[in-house]
């Protein structure tokens, strides 16, 4: 197992497996996709108090979750980078955070379009759209110190420290946000969602979910390629991938 | 004794050299020498466990360096191209903080001294700012008169030196050797410290072919 | 002999900072300006008004403290990685994690005392009452240092790095988020006369924290950027 660990943690092997699984990924969010809009969008009841537009929290729970779920997973592999030096981790983390700030990013617009017919304005200072907010503020700080460092190596290893210090502080972030909330409770109107939801919501909501997850494993494996390609293009296997595509 | 074993520096997409094996003995003194960037400069800065290296070890007295920093910054003194010294500072303060930072906390007298043999105690308690580009460079060479470091790794040391002050600080070297210390050094001027104990190596010999 | 020796480095570290800020005096009342500046155009903006100004007061003093001390931390490491002296501190024969805690001590008897030491008036020119201004101060001074470690953190990251100036705001401005919170809602809470104890409590821990995490994530990022 652990052998098998390590032949695929090589770029040189990984590349031709990840480019098996894109496709199989690819197909698999599609399938999951077309399943849950059409659960959320003509199985699932109205909602008696929203009417029909409750339904974009199919597309917003699912999007913010991820957003949540890739920020962690992104600071796992910068950690694992960190202590093992493996430069596919480093490229791991790289790539989840483009796809993790567009679901930030998502989960904030679909809220702003679900909150006008509700409280009847765009935006309100509910706390978990302060921290969904502030949690993009995190992934742009992510890929802007990427970016500014010349030296992948370099800027691997720096954006690696920000991802870790990152994620214990979203924990407090998020807390600190609700605590402040309850303390201004009169300045907004809180979004709770229905207490009890229908099982089928319920359901179209998880399978929102995967499908974006695996959209999410398939674009950054993507990723992942081509920037293998890019760091390793001084490497014999990677001239004769080139020579052979030219 | 340090010992460098499969050293591998690579900067940026460039492979700078690999497979670089050697040692170097107490009271002996490396010369390092190859083209411009073929990677003096960075062999220094892993050796002194500064930058890391992409693959292989640098080990002092049989240990990692990077596992064993603080025993090894102890037996260590790095010049680098940079001074290292506070502008604001005098002579006398910038090597009293080394010295205390270093661990072996140096009297007035004894950094006067070093002072005196690097020909600058005139300029001792004068802010290092309006000192010269050479007189500056004495008083960061003034760090390896204090403290017991071992292993002196000295970038490029004779820069803004005129012939009075290399030759002295030849006498400084040949004395470190002596005593049994080791250096480790590059230098774009013909030295010859002594003769029994110098070593040349070339880093083109382990560039990689591209 | 290995303990005293680092008592000793800690010591210097700290002189060392303090020395140098006194041999260029202007870089501390540059930050204590900017901190005054950046309070007193807020009833300009917002109108004289001392009720809206009352309301308002610990939420802006905060943020002016924020933006102060996240202007001072450029100087943190840069003007030693431009010199050389950051390396020498790196080859220092002690926890690197440690003498970044100096430092960032240094750093914030610097520039976070003066703006603790300072708010009392900028409180008055707002019209918080006496017992508003003293939760105010114990506020900042709790909350301060935590602006200097995670700013050391960020300070580290951006070493050397183009337009680093504004990076550093990027990175750091976001993780200040639950200081500001905790910080200015102790004062606000006292001011809705609901129990304000538990907001110092937080930013005690979150301290406590930091002081832990900080110093090693800032020892780990200075490396990498000396590199």
């Amino acid at each position: 197992m652990t052998n098998l660990w390590l032949y695929f943690s090589s770029p040189k092997t990984f590349y031709p497996l990840a480019g098996k699984l894109i496709p199989v990924f690819s197909l698999l969010a599609i399938i999951l996709i077309a399943i849950g809009l059409y659960m959320g969008f003509a199985v699932a009841p109205t909602d008696y108090k929203q009417g029909d537009s409750y339904r974009i929290i199919y597309i917003h729970v699912a999007a913010a979750w991820m957003s949540m779920f890739i920020y962690v997973v992104m600071a796992g592999w910068a950690a694992v980078g960190m202590i093992w030096n493996t430069k596919l981790s480093d490229m791991m983390a790289g790539s989840l955070a483009p796809t993790g700030a567009m679901f930030a990013f998502v989960a904030l617009w679909t809220g702003a379009l679900w909150g006008k017919p509700t409280w009847g304005t765009y935006w309100v200072w509910d706390a978990r759209l302060t921290s969904e907010l502030i949690l993009l503020f995190l992934y742009v700080g992510f890929i802007a110190l990427r970016s500014a460092i010349d030296d992948p190596r370099r800027a691997a290893r720096a954006s690696a420290v920000l991802a870790v210090v990152g994620v214990i502080n979203v924990p407090i972030i998020y807390f600190s946000v609700r605590w402040w909330n309850t303390l201004h409770q009169g300045a907004s109107v809180s979004p709770e969602m229905a207490p009890k939801m229908a099982a089928t919501m319920l359901w179209a909501m998880f399978v929102m979910a995967m499908a974006f997850w695996m959209y999410t494993i398939a674009v950054v494996l993507a990723r992942v390629r081509s920037e293998i390609l890019e760091r390793e293009s001084s490497t014999e296997w990677v001239r004769e991938i080139l020579a052979r595509q030219r | 004794m340090l010992q460098i074993r499969d050293l591998e520096c690579r900067r940026g997409d460039a492979c700078l050299f690999s497979g670089m094996n050697f040692e170097l003995q107490d009271g002996q003194l490396l010369h390092v020498k190859g083209s411009n960037g073929s990677g003096k400069t960075s062999l220094l800065r892993i050796i002194c466990g500064l930058f890391l290296p992409a693959a292989g070890t640098v080990s002092w007295q049989g240990l990692d360096i990077r596992e064993n920093r603080d025993e090894f910054n102890r037996a260590l003194c790095y010049i680098g191209h940079l001074n290292g010294l506070k502008d604001d500072l005098t002579a006398v303060e910038n090597l009293s903080i080394h010295a205390r930072l270093t661990g072996t906390p140096a009297t007035r007298d004894q950094i006067e001294s070093a002072l005196e043999r690097v020909g600058l105690m005139h300029r001792a308690y004068l802010a290092t700012k309006v000192l010269s580009q050479g007189q500056k460079r004495r008083v960061a060479l003034a760090r390896l008169l204090l403290g017991g470091a071992r292993l002196w790794v000295l970038d490029e040391p004779f820069t803004a030196l005129d012939v009075k002050a290399v030759s002295q600080l030849q006498g400084v070297m040949r004395d470190h050797l002596a005593k049994g210390g080791s250096v480790l050094l590059t230098t774009h001027q013909d030295v010859e410290i002594s003769s029994s104990s110098h070593r040349d190596i070339n880093l083109d010999t382990w560039a990689k072919s591209a | 002999m290995g303990e005293v020796s680092l008592i000793t480095a800690l010591r210097t570290v700290v002189a060392r900072e303090i020395t140098l800020a006194m041999r260029r005096r202007t870089d501390v009342f540059t930050t204590l300006f900017f901190f005054i500046i950046a309070v007193t155009l807020f009833p300009l903006g917002v109108g004289p008004d001392i009720e809206v100004l009352r309301t308002i007061a610990p939420g802006v003093i905060w943020v002016a403290a924020l933006l102060a001390s996240m202007l001072a931390l450029s100087r943190l490491f840069s003007s030693d990685f431009q010199d050389g002296t950051l390396e020498q501190l790196l080859l220092a024969p002690h926890p690197l994690s440690l003498l970044v805690l100096g430092k960032v001590f240094a750093h914030w008897l610097l520039t976070g005392v003066p703006l603790v030491v300072l708010s009392p008036l900028l409180g008055m020119q707002l019209g918080l009452d006496a017992q508003a201004i003293g939760l105010l101060m114990g506020t900042l001074l709790l909350g301060t240092p935590i602006l200097s470690l995670i700013g050391a953190v960020g300070a580290a990251l951006t070493l050397g790095v183009r337009g680093g100036g504004v990076l550093i705001s990027l990175l750091v401005l976001p993780l200040y988020v639950p200081v500001l919170i905790f910080g200015a809602g102790a004062v606000d809470a006292q001011a809705k006369a609901v129990e304000f104890g538990a907001w110092l409590y937080l930013l005690g821990a979150f301290l406590v924290m930091t002081i832990v995490f900080a110093p090693f994530a800032a020892a780990a990022a200075l490396r990498i950027s000396v590199e």
